[in-house]
């Protein structure tokens, strides 16, 4: 039986991206972020799963005006880094597991979430930061990432958007269906993005480093409570994209004591500003 | 029944929503082709021409002509579709965000620096915080990306 071992929650700025990619992670500005990371890197070698299911949002990558689905799952082989008008970042091909998905993908339905279900996507820094930022730096000809990735996309562009309370519920009808796949494998949940940031307009720049660590406190010790706060608040408090943390609540969604289990084990918390416009937080739970 | 819409009291806050979405269709379609690399090529080499092609309305083509973000914003684009644009450009996210609040790029980062942009007075319209229309522009910036 396929089991969900722990969840990962972590900012995706593109900018850490860049400073990975451009070998600038030891200046000033973006030393104290990384020491953040240190202990994720050797958490990730010593917990490889062999499937991360990475919620993130695509940011008019892969889904343009065209289209907008709200909630899209990948079930291909593979997925390429997307060109987002910098050029592809230079990072190896993020490898699909089509089975796990598919699987995912038709029980979730039936539980009445409705998914669009993607067999060929690009894919951008909201999921490519993420796998950089805790499994380091891979050069994209020698190296690959040390798991398959079920890519989860939500849309957070556009509104409305899901409610944090729908994405709460996702992610246990998400555990549900991994827990009944037959095949043995350790699966994580990542929910990516968030904290606060607005990258828009006069307001830009917006920091709130009270609300945001008051948001993580209660993610941990009451999801059901966070799950309730309306869209409003994200937006008045955390910015205007800070509306990302919503992702968080599958993840967290997904962890045994939602389900009456033990309460997950806290193996690393973090929080810094600023990265280019944004804070950045970033927690490890484990199930118990 | 009207929609509920509780975002319209957030200041320097754009919401990009169904009306938004609709309004920026073909300006933020135009944004999504800067993501092949010989269209960036084509759009540098004359800009007019290639705005031309597109059927946009002549203001959402000044903006991008002007590179004014936020007039961008107000005729229907979104940030994440006006990035392609920025990175067309050379900018970063960082460049582009603070374009869009009046101060030079030295002023935005060192207020990053510093912790980023107070929340208080930030809320709602009619406080007096630094995104208030009131105390715009903040800094010594052209408002503008390039």
């Amino acid at each position: 039986m396929a089991k969900i071992t722990a969840s990962v929650y972590t900012s995706h700025v593109p900018a850490i991206g860049a400073a990975m990619d451009l070998g600038k992670t030891q200046e000033p500005y973006w030393q104290p972020l990384f020491a953040g990371y240190d202990y994720s890197k050797q958490w990730m070698k010593d917990n490889t799963p062999d499937v991360v299911f990475l919620v993130y949002n695509d940011h008019a990558t892969a889904f343009s005006l065209e289209m907008i689905p709200t909630f899209a799952i990948g079930t291909a082989a593979q997925y390429q880094p997307a060109d987002e008008g910098w050029g592809a970042r230079p990072v190896p091909v993020v490898q699909g597991h089509p089975e796990l998905a598919s699987h995912i993908a038709q029980s979730v339905i039936q539980q009445d979430f409705d998914l669009t279900i993607v067999n060929k996507m690009d894919v951008d820094h909201g999921l490519t930061v993420p796998l950089s930022l805790m499994c380091g730096a891979k050069d994209p000809k020698t190296d690959k990432w040390p798991f398959k990735v079920i890519p989860f996309a939500v849309n957070v562009v556009q509104y409305p958007v899901p409610s944090g309370r729908r994405c709460f519920q996702l992610g246990q009808a998400i555990r549900k269906a991994v827990e009944s796949f037959d095949e043995d494998l350790n699966v994580q949940i990542w929910g990516t993005g968030g904290m606060t940031h607005q990258l828009q307009g006069p307001r830009a720049g917006l920091i709130n480093k009270d609300w945001d660590n008051a948001w993580l406190d209660t993610l941990i010790d009451d999801p059901a409570a966070t799950a309730q706060v309306p869209h409003i608040d994200y937006v008045r408090e955390a910015g205007s994209e800070g509306i990302e943390l919503v992702m968080w609540l599958i993840a967290r969604g997904a962890m045994a004591d939602v389900h009456g289990g033990p309460k997950p084990k806290v193996k690393h918390r973090f929080y810094h500003v600023p990265a280019s416009n944004t804070a950045v937080g970033h927690m490890i739970l484990e199930n118990s | 029944m009207s929609l509920d819409k509780p975002y319209l009291d957030v200041p320097g806050t754009t919401i990009f929503d169904a009306e938004q979405s609709r309004k920026g269709y073909w300006l933020n379609q135009f944004c999504m082709s800067l993501m092949k690399a010989e269209n960036r090529a084509r759009f540098l080499a004359d800009q007019r021409k290639y705005l031309d092609e597109w059927p946009m309305t002549e203001e959402q083509k000044l903006a991008v002509l002007a590179a004014d973000l936020n007039r961008a914003i107000a005729l229907g684009g979104n940030i994440y579709f006006l990035a392609k644009l920025g990175a067309t450009h050379g900018k970063s996210f960082q460049q582009m965000a603070g374009s869009m609040t009046g101060m030079t790029e030295e002023e935005y980062r060192d207020m990053m620096i510093k912790g980023g942009r107070s929340i208080e007075g930030n809320r709602y319209v009619g406080e007096n915080g630094s995104a208030q229309p009131q105390n715009q522009p903040q800094g010594h910036g052209t408002g503008r990306l390039l």
